[in-house]
């Protein structure tokens, strides 16, 4: 289980301690109750956590990551870790999108995320994006593991460089991430990326193509709505397809590997369009 | 010096490449790749995201790695279905070339254990040590793979000239030497421990918007 911290953490582990926050969510057993607790609710380093809703009856637990002073700097390693016991429910947000700033020294930071859920568990874990500043690398690596009936909605955003970074420096920072994904021990998804300054061909026709956002919805045991091709204009109308000329946008919904995991995955011009392109009815806004 | 190598990344080895673009029809038919220069970014794009997941997985593969957690670890690193059937389809087509040249019960029970063809890339890597050949040459064959063939469907899509598209080629060919270098490392590292975590799981958002995309055409001239 602790093997993405671990293999995240190797190559300087011993230098700086890893600041983790942790949540853990359980069904409510108490009579008369229904819905779900927190009976671990600690943030750590930068990251705080609030509660912002009690689970009660079919109503998720509600946690917001807040960002308490900035970070990740070049050189921070924080990470969270949420675990979803057997018939909980919990939906964890952000108040703001995490800004990867470069710190004193040159270098990356690495932010960690463990998910774990249940069998007959849900969880929904639709932070605000990762946005790479000038100057900055992040190294963000995910490991979820999943039972067989566990229920998950998992958004990821990457935003490349702010338009102040753009307009000043000309670029954006470096996003390297890594999304590992276990269905009842199975593998279902291995995914990195390695986007900005310094990674081979990623502003190129096969990786982004001058786009400046990118992310998923991965949705696994929960309703899942197609993007509806006519809404979403790809890229540009191209000779022989349907679709009308459009803003450099694109989605499209892949079957995974695995029962019931459908990933939806973008590339757009901005957040704006990105989040627009990865929101199903469902979700909060 | 190896003349199986020679054989088995030649473009003209009865494998089917051939008759696939690596997504670069679709880049081409949405202007994106238009001349030498950016058919050069969408190469180098592709050699250092499923080009060096491809090597990592073939070099495991020639390197003894179990090839029922590599076929697993492939699947995981390919969200595409249609790259899925893509990679399977030209896995079975290699394996049936590669059967021929270098006969080894390993690749008949890879045969018997994958009816519908396992992935190309690991297809590619036994394959390899059927005919002898070292780690570091699959993944070397593998990067190869990678590029040569869009840059083959490339000349024919767009007509570009070509002695500009195999100078394109020449250029990226010590990148080539450096993703299989890479793969190859990791390649030990997961056979050491056992774990295909280590193999290079690198991702490129528009192949996969392009692969499905080209899936849904139904006049196209190449099959993916």
């Amino acid at each position: 289980m602790a093997r993405a911290l671990t293999a995240a953490a190797a190559p300087v582990r011993g230098e700086l301690p890893v600041s983790v926050a942790r949540i853990v969510a359980v069904p409510d057993t108490r009579e008369d109750h229904a819905g779900t607790l927190l009976p671990v609710l600690s943030g750590a380093g930068p990251l705080a956590l609030r509660r912002l809703r009690a689970g009660r009856g079919p109503a998720p637990a509600e946690v917001a990551l807040v960002g308490a002073m900035a970070a990740p700097l070049g050189g921070d390693r924080i990470a969270v870790t949420a675990r979803v016991e057997a018939g909980a429910r919990l939906r964890v947000t952000s108040v703001a999108a995490t800004v990867s700033l470069p710190g004193p020294q040159p270098g990356p930071a690495w932010y960690d995320v463990e998910l774990t859920v249940a069998a007959g568990a849900t969880l929904e874990w639709l932070p605000e994006p990762v946005v790479a500043a000038a100057g900055s690398h992040l190294q963000l690596t995910t490991l979820i593991t999943l039972e067989a009936g566990a229920r998950l909605r998992y958004r990821e955003e990457q935003i490349l460089g702010r338009q102040h970074d753009w307009t000043v420096h000309g670029r954006p920072g470096r996003l390297t991430s890594r999304l590992t994904v276990r269905q009842a021990g199975r593998l279902i998804l291995d995914q990195q990326s390695d986007l900005g300054p310094g990674a081979p061909g990623w502003d190129g026709p096969a990786v982004l193509a001058g786009h400046r956002a990118t992310g998923q919805l991965l949705t696994v045991g929960l309703p899942f709505t197609e993007p509806v091709p006519a809404a979403l204009p790809v890229l540009a109308a191209l000779p022989g397809e349907r679709e009308s000329p459009g803003e450099g946008q694109g989605a499209v919904a892949l079957t995974l590997p695995g029962a019931d995991a459908r990933l939806l995955l973008a590339v757009a011009p901005d957040g704006l369009v990105l989040r627009r392109l990865l929101t199903q009815p469902a979700d909060p806004s | 010096m190896s003349g199986a190598l020679l054989l088995l990344a030649d473009g003209r080895f009865p494998a089917g490449g051939h008759a696939h673009s690596g997504g670069v029809e679709v880049a081409v038919r949405a202007g994106l790749v238009k001349d030498a220069d950016s058919l050069a970014a969408f190469l180098t794009g592709r050699l250092h995201t499923t080009g060096l997941t491809a090597a990592g997985l073939a070099a495991a593969a020639a390197d003894g790695f179990d090839p029922t957690g590599l076929d697993e670890a492939a699947d995981a690193r390919t969200p595409s279905p249609a790259l899925r059937a893509t990679s399977r389809r030209l896995g079975r087509q290699l394996l049936r070339a590669a059967r021929a040249c270098w006969p080894d019960p390993v690749l008949d029970g890879l045969a018997a254990a994958h009816p519908g063809g396992a992935h190309q890339s690991v297809v590619l890597g036994l394959a390899a040590r059927a005919a002898g050949l070292a780690p570091a040459e699959a993944a070397l064959a593998a990067a190869h793979e990678s590029v040569n063939g869009p840059a083959t469907a490339c000349t024919r899509l767009l007509g570009l000239d070509p002695y500009q598209v195999v100078a394109v080629l020449a250029r990226l060919a010590p990148e080539l030497d450096t993703v299989a270098d890479a793969a190859t490392r990791a390649a030990a590292e997961a056979v050491r421990r056992q774990d295909a975590w280590p193999l290079p799981a690198a991702s490129a958002p528009l192949l996969d918007l392009f692969a499905e995309r080209h899936s849904a055409w139904k006049v196209r001239l190449f099959a993916s």
